[in-house]
């Protein structure tokens, strides 16, 4: 059918069942608004109040959905806007299609208003980009970005888009399929090497799962439970993988890492086995990886074979889906019954370490955050995605936000404050059902404030907890631990009023500052309907652990 | 230590800056980098002479593998490939030196381009470790200008590296 490439591009996402998209238009990229319009019924355009947090957004979109979610820019700045947050789905392995408008094809390379070669600027951080010159190849192009961002290890796929190519005219048919002869992602694991973790797994003596990011990425929830279960094996996660078992689970050990709890962190050193599924051992998660591969038996399934022995070696690599391999592990497991050690002695050895939390009392006109997260968390339904943003508000919600089945979302890889709030309203967007809380602190929400009128404006029911401490308080702690407490550049004096500031949103809000007013506001934040703000007053001194 | 490393690439703009974006990125070292089309026009093939540990080069050919438009990486084992490097350089050459430099070519296989009054141009492929040893000869005459290709190899013996397998 003859139509205009933007006419095209609309269609293409039709096809791919996009039903929202999150951008900010520009001059080089009107010719696709212009056909957008005429998709109102069909596609909804959120208007973001930055481009990042169009790109955020859909990343949130995208981690509830599991599909890749689509955000839009213009050319030059607002195309390079855009590269934080094509950053922070790369290092998370988030799907999200990126399109850009670009000046027109005979002006590329030549400096004009609003040029910017984004391909260039962002391709470290996409998973795959195009500059889209023959209009021929809009259907091809469009088809491959969806599939690539998708599939294997997803993440960010660019799509640019010159204004002049927007307005061509081309015969369009969109392909069912699409045929890439240098990408074929591993799905199933090798049968042999399956059999080879399973059996190491099984017999060891001090066995213990560690879970990543790439545990949601495959949907693999359900296996990991299954198998942590049948095999009677205690569990840690990394900062991406919380949430995948419920913080109940008398297998879930915790999180590891440089803020994880010191149980998890007990566990993996003192383990002889580590089964490690879509984690990629970080830094943060893991800091003397060579050591660990010393003393443990690693076994690893990933499915970037570019991530194992990246980071720590592995005795037993397996390249594969997380979610088909553990069901293969799971199968060769029912075939052969036999074989799997006693390991009660072990999670005994585990349970020992466990202590019970104890809450320091808060200084006098402020409140324990720790303590506010875990009765919020009593008090919210179980399905709740919880944002996180970054610094001590992130590591106070890994910890003490109990999580029964919910999603915990974050920035763990590229650690992109003001992600929370974006990213809420994205993954409230995806699924209605599932009340969604932005947890941010005054520095990160100061980053992302401007999204309120995003969510006011399309009616997204979200909440917001601010925890106030008038610092960059993880800088700060770092200051005053690693530096000698020579205190620079940590303070917020000169923030608003958040509750007024909320109010001249529209939005109401309430201010915590003791045990009291926590108990209403955790009340409102679980009953009432619509967004709410809610301020927590936090000691500028409180610690992150 | 060195190694050589071809990889076939499907033959888009944007490709080179992808693999040398990839290159400076993650911090390997290239020693060079030769790329040019081949016999299927849809395919070019870039050859990399990199140094790094063995662990070094794992990552390299996995990262390598990594990129979309990247269809087969691999990377050659000692003595398992012939390679060649062309070498073209322009030397001091006044007349009573000339008798000395056509011997040095004559012995190394070097070819003259072009002579003038007061120098030459040579030409010389070989592999890399001989086209260091010929500028170490030629070097005291005075170099004026020197311009090399990068490596190029491909596998000894009746097996081939093709996209097609």
């Amino acid at each position: 059918m003859k139509m205009t490439v933007s006419q095209a591009m609309v269609e293409c996402l039709k096809a791919e069942e996009i039903k929202v998209v999150y951008g900010y238009p520009g001059a080089a990229i009107c010719p696709f608004y212009d056909a957008l319009l005429d998709a109102e019924k069909d596609i909804k355009h959120v208007l973001v109040r930055h481009e990042a947090n169009g790109g955020h957004a859909a990343s949130g979109y995208a981690r509830i959905s599991g599909k890749p979610a689509v955000c839009i820019a213009t050319s030059g700045p607002g195309a390079v806007n855009l590269i934080t947050a094509i950053a922070t789905a790369y290092a998370d392995s988030i799907p999200i299609v990126c399109i850009t408008g670009q000046v027109n094809t005979d002006q590329i390379g030549s400096d004009v208003f609003q040029e910017a070669d984004v391909t260039g600027a962002a391709e470290p951080f996409v998973k795959h980009s195009y500059l889209l010159k023959d209009p021929a190849d809009v259907a091809r192009v469009f088809k491959e970005a969806f599939y690539i961002a998708g599939s294997g290890r997803p993440g960010p796929v660019l799509i640019d888009v010159p204004m002049d190519v927007q307005k061509m005219t081309v015969d369009f048919k969109y392909p069912k399929t699409c045929e890439i002869r240098s990408y074929k992602p591993t799905g199933k694991g090798n049968a042999l090497q399956v059999k080879r973790v399973t059996e190491a797994l099984r017999s060891a003596e001090k066995p213990l799962i560690c879970i990543g990011g790439g545990v949601f990425a495959s949907n693999a929830q359900a296996e990991v439970v299954a198998l942590s279960e049948k095999l009677n094996i205690p569990v840690i996660t990394t900062m991406m993988g919380i949430s995948v078992l419920s913080d109940d689970n008398p297998l879930f050990v915790g999180m590891i890492g440089t803020h994880g709890t010191k149980i998890a962190n007990y566990a993996v050193n003192a383990c002889d086995t580590l089964f490690l599924v879509g984690a990629r051992v970080g830094d943060r998660a893991v800091k003397t990886p060579l050591a660990l591969e010393k003393t443990t038996k690693i076994l690893h399934i990933d499915i970037d074979p570019a991530e194992i022995g990246k980071n720590i070696g592995a005795d037993i690599p397996l390249v594969g889906d997380a979610k088909l391999v553990l069901q293969q592990m799971l199968a060769y497991i029912d075939k052969h019954p036999d074989g799997t050690a006693d390991h009660t002695a072990w999670l005994g050895q585990i349970a020992e370490k466990r202590t019970p939390v104890k809450f320091e009392k808060p200084v006098k006109g402020t409140v324990n955050p720790k303590e506010f997260l875990q009765k919020l968390a009593e008090r919210m339904p179980a399905n709740v995605n919880i944002c996180a943003d970054v610094g001590q508000n992130q590591i106070w919600t890994s910890r003490y936000y109990f999580k029964r089945g919910g999603r915990f979302l974050t920035s763990g890889g590229m650690g992109t404050m003001g992600y929370s709030l974006p990213c809420a309203i994205g993954a409230r967007m995806a699924d209605e059902s599932r009340p969604t809380i932005a947890i941010c602190g005054d520095g990160g929400f100061q980053m992302n404030m401007m999204e309120l009128a995003t969510a006011v404006q399309y009616g997204v029911d979200v909440k917001v907890i601010v925890f106030t401490n008038t610092r960059l308080g993880m800088v700060r702690e770092l200051q005053t631990k690693g530096y000698n407490d020579r205190q620079i550049a940590v303070f917020l004096d000169g923030s608003p009023d958040f509750v007024k500031l909320a109010a001249a949103y529209g939005i109401p809000a309430v201010r915590v500052k003791d045990s009291k007013s926590a108990d209403k506001a955790i009340e409102m934040l679980a009953e009432e309907k619509g967004m709410l703000l809610c301020e927590v007053v936090v000691d500028k001194d409180f610690p992150t652990l | 230590m060195k190694h050589t490393i071809s990889v076939l690439v499907e033959n888009h703009s944007g490709v080179l800056s992808r693999i040398s974006g990839l290159f400076s990125r993650r911090g390997f070292n290239i020693e060079s980098l030769a790329v040019g089309p081949t016999n299927d026009e849809s395919i070019s093939r870039i050859t990399i002479v990199a140094d790094g540990d063995d662990h070094t080069v794992e990552q390299i050919e996995k990262q390598l593998n990594k990129l979309i438009e990247v269809i087969k990486v691999k990377t050659f084992g000692r003595d398992e490939f012939v390679a060649r490097e062309l070498m073209i350089v322009k030397v001091n050459a006044p007349a009573d030196k000339r008798s000395e430099i056509m011997t040095i070519a004559e012995i190394t296989g070097a070819k003259v381009m072009d002579i003038t009054l007061t120098t030459m141009t040579l030409e010389i492929c070989d592999r890399y470790d001989r086209l260091c040893r010929f500028e170490k000869v030629i070097e005291p005459y005075g170099i004026l200008e020197m311009a090399r290709t990068g490596t190029v190899a491909v596998e000894r013996g009746a097996e081939y590296f093709s996209a097609k397998k």
